[in-house]
């Protein structure tokens, strides 16, 4: 009996190893993995623009100046109200051309990018007013200016209270880097598309990079975890 | 609080009143199911309405040469004909999994097709053709292409024209798009060198497009382009009645007027 649980188990095996969809993905295993790590790169640097743009429009969101808080809202009103898709065709074809002879990548680094600052400003503008009002009296009675307060105290503190909200919008960024597929970036979701549409596997290629995605996704959701059990006080 | 309370049970609200308009749509079309006369058959077909002249949207209808040439054999053949839009890609695995009948699309019939669908004869030659922006003095036709930036349209053979072309020289940089409107428009700003692509869509786009800086360049090339109507394997009895209407309406004029109405 066993011996016949065996075959048959080497039978699934050998009839998944001879399927054509298996084949499809194993000549085009290290070509979908060089994609992956492009959407990791896309990602990362559309976040460090993010950051950037999110801390300058968060914090002015806070001002109490009526232009430049007018600003930041109308910033953040349309690229948190608007499709990132549209917002990628309306970038690439036609503000961008505009600017400078632009190329899919930096295109979608940019729309990412503008795309992920307006909901990071958010993020850190609940972060901020999430911290004791206290803080900012107490640093300012210690003959802090206001700027001096916001940089040494309210903000290391709040920057604690944003990581887990903060981590939901990489993992949210990571996935919606596929959608600079349209503009031909060669990360993992249009080598995907590419190899889809030579042999008709659907199944075998976007499960594939489907599980790319997870795995990429869980590695940073590990590394939210790591970071804030770090800065954990109590 | 009261007031998120508030909020949480008007969406509710909307999402049930939502469903609720789903699920009468539903009946009534299961209602209706029984009325249509049992003789017409149904035929579902699959295309792509973003390749005019074979295919695209007009006035929210599907017209077009792929269009009128299906709808008349449906109607010598006794089919109910009902077009469904979808990406270019998408078509050969729906044609596949029975999700649609047949695909309609230019869709040229090649060998690794052949492996996936069954074709009809072959209703259109096509070819292909290379397209350059009217200054470019560089590209004369496919042996300039090499090192270049290319475009196309995925799932096309001009994005495996191209592909090879890659294969040929490594410096070559192919921009492969989901529909050929976006690789036209990568063009016509200067993002690419060249569009491969079927001649007569790019003819109809230089002939329809208003303040176009896109000339065609050099011959029409992979002359054994031809398109059919894919069904899926073994559907032979689909498959002859396909290429018996295709006859029927060559013999009757039907396929000239359709071919001088888009030609």
């Amino acid at each position: 009996m066993p011996l016949s649980e065996f075959t048959f188990g080497l039978g699934i095996l050998d009839a998944i190893a001879t399927s054509p969809g298996y084949r499809v993905v194993t000549n085009n295993f290290v070509y979908f993995l060089g994609g992956a790590w492009y959407t990791i790169f896309i990602t990362a640097l559309s976040i460090a623009m993010g950051m950037v743009l999110g801390l300058f429009a968060g914090l002015a969101k806070l001002s109490k100046n009526k232009i430049i808080y007018g600003l930041s809202t109308a910033y953040i009103d349309f690229f948190r109200g608007t499709p990132l898709f549209v917002q990628i065709f309306l970038l690439y074809f036609g503000v961008l051309p505009l600017i400078y002879d632009n190329d899919p990548l930096s295109s979608a680094i940019i729309a990412l990018g503008l795309n992920s600052g307006a909901y990071i400003a958010e993020i850190l503008r609940a972060g901020i007013q999430a911290i004791d009002k206290g803080q900012m009296e107490a640093a300012r009675s210690l003959g802090m200016n206001e700027r001096q307060a916001m940089i040494y105290v309210i903000l290391p503190q709040a920057f604690k209270v944003v990581i887990p909200p903060l981590i939901n919008e990489f993992i949210a960024l990571l996935k919606d880097s596929s959608l600079v597929s349209a503009i031909t970036v060669a990360e993992l979701m249009h080598r995907g598309d590419l190899v889809f549409a030579n042999t008709y596997q659907a199944t075998w290629v976007f499960g594939t990079i489907a599980m790319m995605y997870l795995v990429i996704t869980k590695t940073i959701a590990l590394l939210g975890d790591y970071t804030e059990r770090r800065l954990a006080t109590e | 609080m009261r007031n998120f309370v508030k909020l949480m049970l008007a969406s509710l609200l909307v999402f049930v009143l939502a469903f609720a308009l789903i699920g009468c749509g539903g009946q009534t079309d299961n209602s209706e199911q029984p009325d249509v006369a049992t003789d017409v058959k149904k035929l579902l077909v699959g295309t792509n309405a973003t390749f005019p002249p074979f295919e695209m949207q007009e006035d929210s209808e599907l017209t077009g040469f792929d269009m009128d040439l299906i709808r008349a054999i449906g109607e010598v053949q006794g089919y109910e004909v009902e077009i469904q839009h979808m990406d270019f890609k998408a078509l050969v695995p729906s044609v596949q999994n029975g999700k649609i009948d047949a695909a309609i699309a230019g869709m040229s019939i090649t060998p690794e097709r052949l492996e996936s669908v069954d074709f009809t004869e072959a209703y259109f030659d096509a070819g292909l053709i290379v397209a350059v922006h009217k200054d470019n003095q560089d590209i004369q036709g496919t042996d300039d292409l090499k090192g270049k930036k290319l475009a196309a349209q995925n799932g096309t053979i001009g994005a495996a024209y191209c592909d090879e072309v890659k294969k040929a020289d490594a410096a070559t940089e192919t921009r492969i798009f989901d529909d050929i409107g976006l690789a036209f428009m990568e063009l016509e700003k200067g993002g690419v060198d060249a569009v491969v692509n079927d001649h007569p869509v790019t003819a109809y786009y230089l002939k329809t497009a208003t303040d176009t800086s896109i000339k065609m360049v050099g011959d029409i090339f992979s002359a054994e382009d031809q398109y059919g109507i894919a069904v899926k394997k073994g559907n032979t009895e689909l498959l002859n009645a396909l290429n018996e209407g295709l006859i029927k309406i060559k013999e009757n004029g039907t396929y000239d007027e359709i071919y001088s109405k888009w030609f």
